[in-house]
């Protein structure tokens, strides 16, 4: 039994284990007759922050759109804790030139909390400054933080983040992964997030899954470094020294390629 | 298309000398299209619809032709006929490899075709092709009119119904789905609304011009607003100016209407563009 395409996490199946805000067991997610996932499973407690790691392709992403009822499993059961409440941060938001959107309306296209209380998320996300510019004139690393504004507005438990830090710098990706931490303890929500970045996620996380299709590996940053199945998947060397620099991918599946990880990629392998 | 004046006399089923004249009529079936064409045509932009729009006008006239069959009220035909397209589009792009600009075209030429088709099979009536095809808007009668009204205040009420959900799915569908909207119900009320205006708009600028008055006004629109909303009013401002504008043309010197108004909007859209540029020379 599967929970349909969702609304905001509200339908669920009362599960036993009242502790758990997701339990993912057995997911298996097909497009036509390809197999994007085969059986994971992946737990989030409540306050824990959750990294799901894995090359391009490993079907990252199709993970959290299942868990947010927007990809339907064709096998496997997701159990939410009821009336789970979850912010959603997407991959990729590009819009439109001709489309005028100020922050402040983007922040409204929410539909929840009025005006002063969106003030004061975007506030707490670091970006107050940027409430009455245009989205199409904000930096990129300005940018993630009203998407991470628009999921805080909902009052989550649990917070989702499909590569928060992707378009921003070094010195902004450290400054996000702190935040995210910050919010975790003040707001005491969980948080799933995909990362590409090792450096950061062994440092800023609680327990990392690792995935390729199926599930490699899952724990804490130590146990899942010294994993056998992560060190053949990330190199060892990258893997042992928690590279400075992004970790370099699976390039039959890199297609992806935004202008930041190119370059990563470029520099490790000078390195 | 030098038809406008012929048939402009024709006694008229208006109980009210003022709508009697043929002019005031025309007027206000443009400004009654040009107040929906804007606020909709102001998303067919951001949502890149222009060309489905297009697919969409170009099926009504099998939609004319459905109606002339049934004996029903044209635009109840184009409506059922957009619905029809929309459908066949949805299961196409599941179906088949084909690039979504192709199944438009496809959809939107073969339907044209079937229309031409079936109407030349209905030559007991008498048919207006080319008021179908380049508007008639010096034709408008009392009944066109309360269409053009009705229909328009039905769509301009349920726009501003669902204007919230409607831009949250054009910003980002997957983020308004998984924040709980109804997006597949929101986009086929969005849809049907732009075939609603499709069928009354067609008496204005005809099938081949219909798009026009929805994305021009729209384009023009851009650089003078800071909100979405200011957007849909500056563009509904533009499309009324150029439904103005074209028929004075027109009257002044016996130009095609549709096509008149439509190149008013394409003057506006090209002194718009033109502006910011100006103002940089002259400062």
């Amino acid at each position: 039994m599967f929970p349909g395409p969702n609304r905001g996490g509200d339908d669920v199946m009362t599960g036993s284990q009242s502790a758990l805000l997701i339990d993912v067991r057995g997911l298996h997610v097909h497009q036509g007759a390809r197999e994007i996932l085969t059986n994971v499973d992946l737990t989030i407690g409540t306050s824990e922050i959750v990294s799901l790691i894995g090359p391009n392709g490993a079907g990252k992403t199709t993970v959290i759109r299942a868990i947010l009822g927007l990809v339907e499993p064709s096998a496997g059961v997701i159990t939410r804790r009821p009336g789970l409440k979850i912010g959603y941060m997407p991959q990729r938001l590009t819009i439109d030139p001709t489309l005028p959107l100020p922050v402040s309306r983007f922040l409204a296209l929410s539909g929840c909390a009025g005006g002063g209380r969106r003030r004061a998320v975007l506030a707490e996300v670091g970006a107050a400054h940027v409430w009455d510019t245009a989205l199409s004139e904000i930096s990129g690393g300005e940018f993630q933080r009203v998407l991470l504004a628009r999921a805080l507005l909902r009052e989550p438990d649990l917070l989702i983040l499909d590569e928060p830090a992707q378009a921003i710098d070094v010195n902004g990706q450290a400054a996000l992964y702190e935040m995210i931490g910050t919010i975790r303890d003040r707001r005491a929500c969980a948080v799933l997030m995909v990362s590409h970045d090792l450096h950061h996620v062994m440092a800023a996380t609680d327990r990392v899954v690792c995935i390729n299709t199926h599930l490699c590996c899952a724990g804490t940053p130590d146990t899942v470094s010294r994993d056998p199945s992560y060190l053949e998947l990330f190199g060892e060397h990258v893997a042992s020294s928690f590279a400075l620099y992004q970790h370099h991918h699976d390039h039959h599946h890199d297609i992806d390629g935004s202008v930041i990880e190119e370059n990563a990629a470029a520099e490790h392998q000078h390195g | 298309m030098g038809r406008s004046s012929k048939k402009t006399r024709r006694p008229s089923i208006s109980m009210d000398d003022f709508l009697s004249d043929f002019l005031v009529r025309a007027v206000l079936a443009g400004l009654g299209v040009a107040l929906v064409a804007g606020p909709l045509g102001a998303f067919v932009v951001w949502r890149r619809m222009a060309f489905f729009g297009s697919t969409l006008a170009h099926s009504a006239l099998m939609g004319v032709a459905l109606g002339l069959l049934f004996d029903w009220n044209p635009v109840i035909g184009v409506i059922v006929i957009c619905v029809i397209v929309s459908l066949a589009l949805a299961i196409l792009r599941t179906r088949s490899r084909l690039a979504d600009d192709t199944l438009l075209g496809i959809l939107a030429h073969g339907t044209l075709a079937i229309g031409l088709v079936a109407v030349a099979f209905l030559e007991t009536v008498r048919f207006d092709l080319m008021g179908y095809l380049f508007g008639d808007i010096l034709a408008v009668t009392v009944v066109d009119l309360i269409w053009i009204y009705g229909g328009g205040i039905a769509v301009v009420a349920v726009l501003i119904a669902i204007w919230r959900p409607l831009l949250a799915i054009t910003v980002h569908e997957e983020l308004a789905r998984a924040e709980g909207l109804r997006v597949a119900e929101i986009n086929l009320v969005f849809m049907l609304l732009m075939a609603l205006v499709v069928a009354v708009a067609m008496k204005i600028v005809g099938i081949l011009l219909v798009v026009a008055l929805l994305i021009i006004p729209a384009a023009a629109a851009r650089r003078f607003s800071r909100t979405p909303e200011q957007m849909a009013i500056v563009a509904t401002v533009m499309g009324m100016l150029s439904v103005t504008g074209g028929l004075a043309g027109s009257f002044g010197i016996d130009t095609p209407a549709g096509p008149s108004i439509v190149l008013a909007a394409l003057i506006l859209f090209g002194l718009s563009a033109a502006l910011p540029a100006m103002r940089r020379v002259t400062q």
